[in-house]
Order: structure tokens, then sequence, then C-alpha cells
């Protein structure tokens, strides 16, 4: 009888700043793992937290962390060598089968980037197995922006619409909310065209109407939801909407399914 | 299998049963009632049947006994994370039909729904058998009947109380102590309330539309309702927990890990980091938990999650009344469909 909720230490070796209050830890960690799918993460004694794998690549993972309250500000005193308790990966995460061979184009808003960070990642570096790939980012002002480095990297590589919404001086790029942007993607055969939306509730809220408005079906958006929970295995009931627990169904759900699940 | 003991023999029965189990039953706790020089009636061990109070409702229910109300499940000690332990001494606890048929729905979240079996309940739930006392009259706000819930079959053993003895049905052997040994068979059948003053329809499950989510039912709540959450902890099915780290010594990095009862209706039941949450009103808590009470848990699972104990409506400061929530929403569901 295997204890669902014993977390197990992994050693953290690496640490990346993205911005002042996000970092990216990179944890030794062999498992198999899907993008998209979460982590409990722990300190003993200090609080357990699920939190989306940003990245993975066989011996280790990423996530991206924000320091935002009593385990993450544990989280943000660690150094490597230290270890990080973790349990999962909990989620179904996103299924490459469903992106296969189609249109697609990636929606996120700021921390939103980081469950859908990997899928990304994957399809720039396997061009062939979409027929087409556009990427959309909005975050809150450019020092928000996370995983630059990369979003670089992807600007080669296919369409990328990096969006803020409050620009500085010296900021040349795209501004305002990332919704206003959508009409920039290719939306010539925008029927055949598959989204991801990620980002905070309000937002993936926003953006699907927006898409939906501009010709996008229903059963082609998928979005990933963020939730409270205390187990990640369907018991403790405080991610579950209707009769869909997020942690077991979710979080990522076909947007046919997403928009009948009522909080 | 059928026996009858006379009341000078009752208390031999349970002195036998406790030389194996802790025997739960519900119990007047003294001073402990809302009110100055009240009774609260809550699950307690107990030695004598004279212990046990039947005449009113437990304001709690039995779930207590064997998923805690706070349990720890890991000690820290520097690097090491020890699992905890359980007293070994399996329990026998008295149960009327509606909280048996309630312990069901416990079973079916621990222990169903996803792959992994909650292992902590589990080993606290596998050493409880239930006597189940027959309950024939009920209370006032009792609606079992209703929600199909009066009848239990699936007890360990049942008990009648009757003025002078005792009846007993035991299917399980291990109960049937030396005293029901030799004993000649007594005719007991269990029997059931058949019909409570009060009376429920749920909505039928495709009934429950979309519209039901934004009606206007549910701004009454609003104001009525003061999210303590009283529903939620006297509730026999509810089951939702929180996990809460504490830390004695942050030097020797000693500390625990436990999970507490959390309950959909106090504030900050679905918080995330950030500070962002999705039912903020009262009313909005309300049809969250009407909705997983009477609709989708039984998407779900096949059955009504609620079972018709009527304790949330005994418990409610503000009056409010769960079996009149569900007739409510039925009778909009009827007006919605037309």
């Amino acid at each position: 009888m295997t204890n669902p909720y014993l977390p197990k230490p992994y050693e953290l070796v690496g640490i990346r700043k993205e911005t002042a209050i996000d970092y990216t830890y990179t944890i030794d960690y062999q498992g198999p793992v899907t993008g998209g799918q979460f982590m409990e993460v722990s300190i003993p004694g200090v609080g357990e937290a699920p939190i989306s794998i940003s990245d993975f690549d066989g011996s280790t993972i990423d996530m991206t962390i924000r320091k935002v309250g009593r385990l993450t500000d544990k989280i943000f005193e660690m150094e490597p060598g230290d270890s990080l308790f973790l349990r999962g990966p909990y989620g179904n995460g996103f299924q490459l089968d469903n992106f296969k061979g189609r249109d697609l184009v990636v929606i996120a808003g700021g921390t939103g980037l980081a469950p859908v960070k990997k899928t990304i990642q994957h399809y720039m570096e396997n061009l062939d197995q979409v027929k087409s790939l556009e990427v959309l980012l909005g975050f809150k002002s450019p020092s928000d922006i996370l995983f630059t480095d990369d979003i670089l990297r992807w600007e080669e590589k296919a369409k990328v619409i990096l969006s803020v919404d409050n620009p500085v001086e010296g900021w040349d790029g795209h501004t305002g909310l990332v919704t206003t942007h959508v009409t920039k993607l290719d939306l010539s055969n925008v029927k055949e065209k598959t989204a991801i939306v990620v980002g905070p509730p309000i937002m993936m809220k926003f953006m699907t109407l927006e898409l939906l408005k501009n010709g996008f079906l229903e059963e082609n958006i998928w979005v990933s939801f963020e939730r409270k929970m205390s187990c990640g295995i369907g018991k403790c009931g405080h991610c579950k909407i209707d009769e869909t627990y997020v942690c077991l169904e979710g979080p990522v759900f076909n947007y046919t399914k997403a928009k009948n699940l009522l909080d | 299998m059928g026996f009858r003991l006379a009341e000078n023999e009752k208390d031999r029965y349970l002195s036998e049963l406790l030389q194996s189990y802790h025997v739960f039953a519900p119990v007047a706790k003294a001073g402990k009632g809302a009110f100055s020089d009240t009774d609260v009636v809550g699950y307690g061990e107990i030695e004598s049947f004279g212990d046990i109070v039947l005449d009113r409702k437990s304001h709690f229910s039995p779930k207590e006994v064997f998923y805690p109300v706070r349990e720890t499940l890991f000690q820290f000690l520097k690097d090491e994370v020890l699992e905890t332990t359980i007293d070994e001494k399996p329990l026998v606890v008295l149960v009327r039909p509606c909280d048996l048929n309630g312990v069901r729905r416990l079973d079916t979240i621990f222990l169903k729904n996803g792959q992994e079996v909650d292992t902590y309940y589990e080993r606290r739930r596998k050493k409880v058998k239930f006597l189940m006392v027959e309950c024939t009259e009920g209370f006032d706000t009792c609606f079992c009947v209703s929600m199909g819930s009066n009848v239990a079959t699936d007890y360990d053993g049942a008990l009648r109380f009757e003025e002078g003895s005792l009846l007993l049905d035991i299917k399980d052997p291990a109960l049937a102590t030396e005293i029901l040994r030799d004993r000649p068979e007594a005719d007991f059948q269990v029997e059931y309330i058949r019909e409570n003053k009060v009376k429920v329809d749920a909505p039928p499950l495709e009934a429950v539309t979309k519209d039901l989510f934004d009606h206007d039912l549910w701004t009454e709540y609003t104001s009525r309702c003061i999210a303590c959450g009283r529903c939620n902890t006297s509730c026999i099915t509810c089951s939702c927990f929180t996990m809460q780290d504490v830390q004695v010594n942050d030097e020797k990095n000693l500390g625990e890990r436990r999970r507490v009862w959390a309950s959909c209706h106090i504030d900050g039941y679905s918080d995330m980091a950030g500070g962002h949450n999705f039912r903020k009103k009262h009313g909005e808590k309300m049809r969250f938990k009407t909705m997983h009470k009477v609709n989708d848990y039984h998407r779900r699972f096949g059955e009504h999650m609620c079972v018709g104990c009527g304790r949330c409506d005994d418990v409610c400061p503000e009056y409010i009344s769960f079996s009149k929530c569900i007739n409510k929403l039925n009778q909009i569901a009827k007006e919605v469909a037309q």
C-alpha cells in the first residue's frame, strides 16, 4: 500500500532568475512527465502547493515559481544543492496527439506561459509535426517577461507576437492586451486552426470569446485551468467544478468541456 | 442472526466488545452546546449502553471517528519524513441507516475517486465495524426517505433498543461475543422509517442547467448565509480537506504536515496563489454545495451525495433549511423547463 501523499526530496540543481519575482528552478528528476502536468511541491513544515512543470529533459524538470506566499517565500531562500519535496506528476497535460499536423497557435498570458512552455518548445524543435505554429504572448510589462532567451530562439523559427500591457520607454514591441492581437494571427484558414490558451482566469475567458468571434471552432480550442489543490489525486475537493476534478480530468480541457465548467 | 439480550445483559455484551474494540456512539458532551448549560451530542467512546443518546439526533456525524477533524500525515525531523501510525485496535461505531449510507459516499471519494487510494482514510476505515441502530421515527428535520437512504443493509450488526431488552442482528461473526454463543436465536427483522415529516424532491439531473446556476435563488443565501461552515462540519458526506504544515522548531526542522477538514462555505476554500478565488458571494457557495449534494456527485457516481440526515438544518445559525433549498431548486427547474 503506497502512501500517495508521501513527498520525496529531489535536489535543486539550478536556479534561473526570470523576473524579480519569478525564478525557474531546475530539479534533478528522472520520471516520465507530460507538458502541462503539475507537481505537488513542498518544504516540510512550511507547506505544499501545486506547481506546473515548465520544462523537462528526462534527467531534470523545471518549475517556474512566483514569490507569492509562505511556501514560495521559503523556496526563494533555497540554493542549488538544497532539496525540494515533490509528489506527482499529476494531471493530464497537453496531449500532443491533439495538435499533431494542425495549424497551431499557442496563446499565453503571464505565468500561464509556464505550463505550456514545454509544448511550445517541443513544436519549435519539431516544426514538421505541425502544419504551422504561431505564438502569442502577453505580459504586464517588459520586466515581467518570462523565458526571454527561449522566446528569442522561438522568434527565429516561427511567428511570435510578444505584447506587454504597460510598455516602458525603450519598448518597441507590441503593446496592449493579448486579446487585441488575435487579428494579427493568420486567420485565413481559421476553422482548421487549433488554439491553446493559458493564462489568468479573466484572460482565458476573454481570449476564448475573442477566438470564437474570429471564427475558431470550439472543439479546436484547448485551455489549462489553475485551481487550489491540496491533494492532486481527487480527494481534497478544492479543485472540483461540477462533476469534474481539475486534478484528475484536467488541468487541460477542450473548450467544449471547459465552457460548461461553472465554478 | 438475531439475538435478544435482557436489560441486565446489555452491558456485559458491550464489555465483551470492548475487549477487542473501541466502541463509539452518540453521547452528550456536557456544556459543549451552543448555549450555556446545553450539551452537544457528538460521537464519543462508550463504556455502557447507558451513555448513548438516542432521543436526540447527534449534532455531529460519526465521520470524525474514522476521518479525524485534524490528522497528522507526516512528522518531519531534519531530513526525515516519518509516516504516522494509528492505534491498531479496531472500532465499532453505532450509526443510523442514513449515516451508514453516508459512509458509502465517503468511501467513494477517498477510495474510488481517481486512481489513487487515500491510504490515511483506508487505514482507519478498514478497522471500523458498524452497528446500525434501528431508526423508525427520525427527527423533525430528517428527509432520508426522500433521498433513499432510510434503508441500509450493509451493516455488520444491527440493534433495536426495546423497553427491557436489546435485539441484535449480527452479520459479522466477530461481533457475536461470548454472551451470544449458545443462545437461542431471536426473530429480529430491522425496520426502517418509511415517511419523514420533511419531504424533498431533488431536481432531475438533466433539469439542472446553466440557468439554474445564475438564478436569483442563490442571492437570497448571499444575504442569509454567514459562511460559518457548520453545515459542512456536521455533514456525514462532506469530505473536503486542506493540507496544513506546521513547524515546531525552525532550527531543528521539526514539524508536521496535517490535513484538516475544509468547508466550501468558509472563505479561502478556493483561494489560489496571488489571491484569486472563485466564489466570493455566500450565495455562490450555497449553490456550489447544493449542486454537489444533489446533482454533480450523482452525475459522477450514480447516487446523490446528500443522504437527508438534516444535520445542516439543525446546526445552521441562520436557520437556512437545506431541504427547502432543494425543493426550491426543483421548483425553479420545473419553471425554467416550461
